[in-house]
């Protein structure tokens, strides 16, 4: 068990060095900040004089291990739009908004697509199997930007049911958090139900009936601990989609979380609120998939040694 | 184990039927026997002969739902497992009746601790506190002669050998103490020695509690050592069958007796081991007349024409039955 733990952390650390190395350098290729910053008009004794406040005619080597030691200490800067704010500080106050959103849209994703995908396979062929099909195949043909201003037009223009943007209180999360769910429950349904219907035909399964166990305890218990393993392993992708996702969807409804906050930051060229967004971004993503790891460890015995 | 006792389970023309895209097909057909407590009963044959599909057929068990057993009785302790319900069949399963399959690599759940497993099946069908169903695991892991089977209930599968789990799935099969036991070629998978240990436990636990015991093999050495009836199948249907003994000595359908010379002896030597030539027939293609015809060296028109009836076998032992048109010429 520790050794497995150990590996994974590890992994989980080298990932992140390898990320702040991709961060560092993508600004650097990106041209000298010192053009983006400074008027068109600027002289160049004030474009020498800045180059060397920042330190940046010192070796690219020096350079990263001063931003590497910076990052450590959270440290991205002060953000040009966000003025006297930190732009770490900026995106960790954007931060619960995404967080909340993407895990209720996890939450509906899982609580609706495990349980589909595990009838469909159960009752192959039957209506639910159909209708979990059809549902899977819309869910993976309609694009999530598009659903998300169709939802808005229908149950906030058209009916008035709910509100179309912002954050306010749980109706706010509503829609986005359905428009984001859509596609994961498409994809895990279909995992759910191909892995199960694998695991359905295992000796197992077989012997569970045998010693006369009920179809609910075969097919929940006996069967769904073993097919566990794929739509986890999905959800650590689930995780990243959930973040790029919120890039479109809370643009789409106005949302207030660091997806909305990356466009914002862009548009206004703040670089040290887009790296900090990045590196935050690939937290959680890394953060996610130690999770999977550990869950991984729970499900499946033979993974602990 | 004489003739006048009632017997545990009593088949007859149990008929399962498989549907393809092709049509229906029967898979186990006119199948009958009778067990008595304490007997082990062998079926042998070749693979698709329907060994494994009758087992299945008698727990109410033929996979869904392509599979579906379409006729005949089934009666365990004179009860006709064939007219009860789904969940009244799940009542008699683990409980009366019970199997061993084949790979014991595979018939334990990996998730899962066997100590739950065992549990589990005696928490299906016993009200009693859940300590004292873990004394009856634990009794049941003694019984099939598993070490310290105090410890080993907190194992999961994949830290025990071949051998232990197929010993492990035999405690699930006697936890809750069934009448009858199924055991789809239990040893086919484990080495030689392990294999004779599996065998000297299965009589000494038949000796114990007096189970019956039906043993699908196509070994006929396993025969020859724990059974004392035999089933022959070929294609879905009985071609003979019998006292082992009376089988062994008088092989009367030119099956068994193929069967029988193919296999290796100490006191014969031979280069080349005899085989019967060509393949059993397809489900979707079964011949008209005797299923074994047309690879049988005996064939006559009549053999392809029509299916021949039980007649008895040349022990002349009033159990021993064959199904051959010409079995009394032979």
């Amino acid at each position: 068990m520790s050794k497995f733990f150990l590996v994974r952390f590890s992994e989980a650390i080298v990932a992140l060095w390898a990320i702040t190395v991709i961060v560092f350098a993508l600004t650097h290729l990106s041209g000298s900040p010192v053009d983006a910053l400074l008027p068109d008009d600027a002289t160049p004794e004030q474009a020498q004089m800045l180059i060397e406040e920042w330190g940046l005619d010192r070796p690219l080597l020096v350079q990263y291990f001063t931003f590497l030691g910076n990052v450590l200490q959270g440290d991205f800067g002060d953000s040009l739009k966000w003025r006297g704010q930190t732009a770490m500080g900026v995106v960790l106050d954007h931060l619960p908004a995404t967080l909340q959103l993407g895990s209720f849209a996890v939450l509906i994703g899982v609580v609706v697509a495990v349980p589909l995908g595990v009838l469909a396979a159960a009752r192959k062929n039957s209506a639910i199997d159909t209708s979990a099909n059809v549902l899977a195949l819309l869910g993976q043909s309609i694009p999530n930007f598009w659903l998300g201003i169709i939802l808005v037009w229908l149950f906030g223009v058209t009916l008035g049911w709910l509100p179309t943007s912002g954050r306010g209180g749980f109706s706010h999360m509503i829609l986005p958090a359905i428009a984001m769910s859509w596609f994961q429950i498409a994809a895990l349904t279909r995992l759910t139900r191909s892995a199960m219907l694998d695991v359905l035909d295992a000796e197992y399964i077989k012997l569970a009936r045998i010693k006369g166990l009920g179809e609910r305890a075969v097919v929940w218990k006996h069967a769904l601990r073993n097919a566990a393993i794929v739509p986890l392993t999905y959800f650590g992708v689930l995780a990243g989609s959930i973040l790029t996702g919120s890039v479109v969807i809370e643009t789409v409804f106005a949302w207030p979380g660091i997806g909305w906050l990356a466009i914002e930051a862009i548009r206004g060229r703040d670089y040290p609120v887009v790296q900090s967004v990045v590196v935050v971004f690939a937290v959680i993503y890394i953060l996610a998939n130690l999770l999977v790891d550990l869950l991984y460890a729970y499900v499946d015995p033979r993974i602990r040694r | 184990m004489s003739d006048s006792n009632r017997p545990v389970l009593e088949v007859e023309n149990l008929h399962t039927v498989i549907a393809t895209q092709r049509g229906t097909f029967d898979v186990v057909d006119q199948v009958s026997f009778r067990l008595e407590a304490g007997e082990t009963l062998g079926i042998v044959g070749e693979s698709g002969s329907g060994k494994s599909m009758t087992g299945l057929s008698l727990l109410g068990l033929v996979p869904k739902p392509a599979a579906s057993v379409v006729g005949g009785r089934v009666l365990l302790d004179g009860e006709d497992l064939r007219s009860k319900s789904e969940a009244e069949l799940r009542q008699v399963r683990g409980r009366k009746i019970s199997m061993i399959l084949q790979d014991p690599q595979t018939s334990l759940n990996p998730a899962f601790t066997i100590g739950n497993q065992l549990l589990e099946a005696l928490q299906v069908h016993e009200r009693d506190s859940r300590q004292s169903l873990r004394q009856r695991a634990i009794q049941a892991l003694r019984q099939v002669r598993v070490a310290a089977p105090e410890r080993r209930v907190h194992d999961y599968p994949h830290q025990m050998s071949g051998g232990m789990k197929q010993r492990v799935v035999g405690a699930i099969a006697i936890s809750c103490a069934p009448r009858v036991i199924i055991a789809d070629e239990p040893t086919t998978s484990l080495d030689v020695t392990i294999q004779a240990q599996y065998l000297k436990l299965l009589e000494d636990l038949q000796r114990e509690t007096g189970l019956a015991l039906i043993f699908i093999t196509h070994d006929f050495g396993i025969v020859a050592r724990i059974c004392q009836h035999l089933l022959v199948m070929y294609a879905g249907r009985i071609v003979e069958a019998g006292p082992v003994r009376e089988i062994f000595n008088r092989p009367s359908h030119p099956y068994t007796r193929a069967l029988l010379a193919s296999v290796p002896t100490v006191e014969r030597k031979v280069d080349r081991l005899p085989s019967i030539e060509g393949q059993p027939p397809p489900l979707h293609d079964l011949p008209k007349g005797c299923r074994f015809a047309p690879r049988c060296g005996f064939a006559e028109t009549r053999c392809h024409e029509a299916y021949p009836g039980h007649s008895a076998g040349r022990s002349g032992h009033p159990r021993h039955i064959v199904n051959c048109w010409r079995a009394e010429e032979i």
